[in-house]
């Protein structure tokens, strides 16, 4: 009897083993593929919507919304932090070097490459955290990530890219790989007392209403941050959002600028390839 | 320091249309900060808008007045050009003033 439960497992073993194998090499990492079904199943879902309209999150999905936005975008809220985040980035440190000394084209027009893929250190290099890197470079205290001088100061340089097309590179390094590959099952993974995924949201649901909000569609949400949020009160950058998200869920966010949130942020990015920066932006 | 007041007017007809944006905390004195002690009210108090000196739009505000408001009206006259003195004053007697010219 014994014997027999034995084999019955030996040969449920095989075949688990056997069966895995293919299941895997068909799921092996192909970012380009990857990204096209992700626009696609977006753009199925929504068929009336142009890419570029995806960047700007909920006001695309509602008429009422979209008026609302219309108007205010006239004048809009991120507009202080704007202006103080153009002022923080033209001001010299004290070593009287600058932010534009660290970047690309001076820094002007660049938040389109960003997070990149640094193939020294193998690990995604998120906007912020170049930021902050280039403060401590020259001797300055880092900012938090999260908010007010971080906010301000991507802020003006998402303004700087406005329009140009998210132009995310996965380098032809397996650690790049492995990063978007992580960052992807991040995204899809449950998590929280809510045992909700970032897909359950922003994928599953974008256009519903969760409570009084309507909830944005995955694609292109990176494209218009940071942003004015009227329930923060104030602006938030994309560690903020992550952190929140993870914390609605009733989960326990990570630290921001941490190896899963960098890999997300790389993964989420890479599929919004093509679509333009909006960013600052508003959301309700 | 830059301005705490954004306003852009534009005179369309025989009516002009104003927008402004104040930046200010608004705070209603019933909030508390992380460590839990009261954020004390500080609050504008009184918001003019003058056209050539004389009061076109007066608000007095209070504390259910969102931080960094928004105001937007249209009144009657007031051509491209004229100047459009904005301030406000707040329960701490702070104050800011600008002007702007109508396009």
């Amino acid at each position: 009897m014994r014997t027999a439960i034995q084999i019955i497992l030996t040969a449920l073993a095989l075949v688990t083993v056997a069966s895995g194998a293919p299941a895997k090499a068909a799921d092996s990492v192909d970012p380009a593929a990857d990204a096209k079904a992700f626009q696609k199943y977006f753009t199925d879902k929504f068929p009336k919507l142009k890419l570029s309209d995806f960047v700007n999150g909920p006001y695309s999905l509602n008429e009422d919304m979209h008026r609302q936005w219309v108007e205010k975008e006239e004048f809009p809220p991120y507009q202080f932090s704007l202006d103080a985040g153009k002022e923080m980035f033209e001001k010299p440190f004290k070593n009287g070097k600058s932010y534009a000394d660290c970047f690309a084209d001076k820094g002007i027009g660049v938040r389109q490459n960003f997070p990149t893929f640094d193939e020294k250190e193998g690990k995604v290099i998120t906007l912020e955290l170049a930021l902050n890197r280039c403060r401590e470079a020259n001797g300055e205290a880092p900012f938090s990530y999260v908010k007010d001088d971080m906010a301000a100061l991507t802020a003006y340089m998402a303004f700087t890219s406005r329009g140009k097309p998210f132009d995310i590179k996965i380098p032809n390094d397996p650690r790049a790989l492995a990063a978007f590959e992580n960052g992807r099952e991040y995204f899809y993974t449950r998590r929280g007392q809510l045992n909700f995924s970032c897909a359950s949201c922003h994928v599953q649901n974008p256009g519903e209403r969760i409570r009084a909000e309507i909830l944005a569609p995955a694609l292109g949400i990176l494209n218009a941050m940071p942003i004015y949020r009227s329930e923060w009160g104030g602006m938030g950058t994309i560690s903020r959002r992550f952190v929140t998200c993870n914390t609605q869920t009733r989960g326990v966010p990570l630290d921001p600028q941490s190896d899963e949130y960098r890999d997300l942020e790389y993964y989420l990015s890479y599929v919004s390839n093509g679509l333009p920066i909006s960013g600052p932006g508003a959301r309700p | 320091m830059a301005s705490t007041i954004r306003v852009r007017a534009t005179a369309n007809g025989d009516t002009t249309e104003v927008q402004a944006l104040i930046q200010h905390p608004m705070d209603s004195g019933f909030v508390k900060d992380a460590k839990g002690d009261l954020i004390p009210p500080h609050f504008i108090q009184q918001v003019t808008f003058e056209v050539n000196g004389k009061a076109v739009f007066v608000a007095d505000w209070g504390t259910a007045v969102s931080k960094d408001p928004y105001v937007k009206f249209s009144f009657k006259g007031g051509n491209k050009g004229d100047d459009l003195k904005i301030s406000w004053v707040d329960n701490k007697g702070e104050t800011d003033t600008t002007t702007a010219k109508i396009a």
